[in-house]
């Protein structure tokens, strides 16, 4: 007697009806097949549109690679020109770039996780930042111009390595201080515990500690404003005579791309390809490099 | 009255055989913990405690979670000062100054009592930088004395026989009872006075438990040891003297063999019986 209102009092309401339950589980069951069907074919349309994007880049591209692509310099049309300064200019743009931007991303990614916490300043630089991170790259390159180019007088490497470098910013900065936020409170007290001072544990036990995370966000910056082209159009503009000098304008493979693509001269367009399969693969390669190499490390 | 009797021999039989140690000499206090206090915010964590810390022994503090066990073992190497709105009034003496004062040299401070956690906490860098990090922070060692204070840490340890051949291998691939013997000659590197253990075998196997606990029984003859536990029997076997909390009071401090069988306070009985916590 008592155990039956025991059973009554742990399963309310009316019995279960045996057929309800298996019709909502048909109906159940027939939904889930709609929605996997669904992300299944939105999935091969966005591969497939990918794929052709590279299958494409590569068929075009590898049609004109040639020695001279590396060894000539950017020419008229019809006169067998390469990439060569173009190469080069976007190595140094982005490698200077990299270099200015890289540490002071680091230095206020670190203030942001280990100072500020969420003070007054530290929220409104966060929020800076955040906003950088998606402001659109012409803006920068305008910014730039404003700031370099017109009171110094012109087109220059060096102002389209800087407008690089505040790209590399606000990526670092993100990045830093999501990796450093990622440390356990556990290890930095363990390192307090001994004796340390402050900056010995953020330097010597954070940074090693995120250090796997902090250098693929400087790998995936590289990639980033390897492949820029609004930034530069405003700064370093091109150069097909000169290579290498900071102060004179400099060409990059981006903005080539740019100039080449439209033109209505068939070796031009050619050179576009090859350009813009030369950034492609090192983009994917770094990539590639920051997301598998340092993980199967640690 | 007889019931209460019953219940302490049913206590005893359940340490499973495992007498409290009965040396009941106390030594002289390395720290000496009076009206200590602690807030976090406005919420009073710590009221008046007064405790001494006999000078190389092992006081065990015991009490159910929130009593400020954990809280009073943070005082005593400055752990709080990390955390803006924790603070701590009242005296806490070790050597003629007070822990707790504001002008106090927190860095010479941690070197002087070192603090092992509940998980242990490699970093990420060989075993034997893991050792020479917290040394380097104090002295400068020539190579070869490095060398030696490595061994020498690790021999204390009782982790030397297991470590010596990947002294440069990273310290993360040790097993968690070798992470926490080597987080315990990290401690001891830096040549401390006093230990601080906060439920240092809570993360561990049964095996490695006894490896730490008969580190303990060893460390003492150097070191002034306070571990945090909610092991009982880790107490009645490790413990000299052993110290009850209740709700941020220190409710009852006595020698161990004297906690175990005939503790004074109704609250401890119960709680070591028991019948809470």
């Amino acid at each position: 007697m008592s155990a039956s209102t025991t059973t009554a009092a742990a399963h309310p309401g009316p019995a279960k009806d045996q057929a309800v339950a298996r019709a909502l589980g048909r109906r159940r069951h027939r939904s889930n097949r709609i929605v996997e069907a669904l992300c299944v074919v939105a999935t091969v349309i966005g591969l497939l549109l990918l794929a052709s994007i590279l299958f494409t880049l590569l068929w075009r591209g590898a049609a004109g690679l040639s020695l001279t692509v590396f060894t000539n310099t950017t020419k008229p049309p019809g006169s067998n020109g390469g990439l060569f300064n173009a190469i080069v200019g976007t190595l140094i743009q982005t490698g200077i770039g990299t270099l200015i931007g890289t540490p002071i991303g680091l230095m206020v990614g670190t203030y942001l996780a280990e100072y500020g916490h969420s003070s007054w300043l530290a929220d409104s630089v966060r929020f800076v930042s955040d906003v950088l991170l998606s402001a659109p790259s012409i803006l920068i390159g305008l910014f730039v111009y404003q700031l370099v180019v017109n009171p110094f007088g012109g087109f220059s490497g060096i102002a389209g390595s800087l407008a690089l470098a505040v790209l590399v910013i606000p990526i670092v900065v993100r990045t830093t201080e999501d990796m450093l936020q990622l440390i356990p409170l556990e290890l930095r007290e363990a390192a307090v515990a001994l004796g340390s001072p402050k900056w010995t544990v953020i330097v010597l036990i954070c940074y090693r500690a995120a250090k796997d995370g902090i250098v693929t966000g400087i790998l995936l910056a590289i990639a980033r404003i390897a492949g820029e082209t609004a930034p530069l159009l405003f700064t370093s503009l091109g150069n097909s005579s000169e290579i290498g000098s900071l102060t004179r304008p400099m060409a990059s493979l981006p903005v080539t791309i740019y100039q080449y693509a439209g033109s209505a001269f068939d070796d031009w367009v050619q050179l576009a390809w090859v350009g813009a399969l030369l950034i492609t693969v090192g983009v994917l390669a770094l990539n590639i490099f920051a997301r598998y190499a340092l993980r199967a490390r640690s | 009255m007889s019931t209460t009797m019953t219940e302490q021999q049913g206590q005893q039989a359940s340490f499973g055989g495992v007498q409290a140690r009965s040396d009941a000499t106390i030594n002289a206090p390395r720290i000496a913990i009076r009206n200590l206090d602690f807030y976090y915010g406005s919420n009073r964590a710590l009221k008046g405690v007064n405790l001494d810390l006999p000078d190389r022994q092992v006081t065990g503090m015991i009490g159910p979670s929130g009593c400020g066990k954990s809280t009073l073992l943070r005082v005593l190497n400055r752990m709080y000062d990390l955390y803006p709105g924790q603070r701590a009034t009242g005296e806490a003496m070790m050597d003629g100054e007070n822990i707790i004062a504001p002008d106090m040299d927190l860095n010479a401070l941690r070197a002087r009592v070192g603090m092992v956690f509940q998980k242990p906490t490699p970093f990420p860098m060989t075993v034997y930088d893991n050792i020479a990090f917290g040394v380097k922070l104090h002295e400068r060692l020539s190579k070869s004395a490095m060398d030696e204070r490595v061994e020498w840490s690790l021999t204390r340890a009782a982790l030397w026989e297991e470590a010596k051949d990947r002294l440069n291998t990273s310290a993360m691939g040790l097993s968690g009872g070798q992470q926490q013997r080597l987080c315990i000659a990290r401690t001891i590197a830096v040549r401390p006075e006093v230990i601080l253990l906060d439920e240092p075998t809570s993360a561990l196997d049964p095996i490695s438990t006894l490896k730490i606990e008969e580190l303990i029984d060893e460390l003492k003859h150097e070191f002034t040891i306070v571990i945090v536990t909610h092991n009982m029997q880790q107490a009645a076997r490790c413990a000299d003297q052993v110290a009850f909390f209740y709700i941020g009071e220190m409710v009852e401090v006595a020698p161990a063999v004297q906690m175990f069988t005939a503790p004074k306070e109704r609250r401890t009985q119960e709680y070591i019986t028991g019948r809470f916590g």
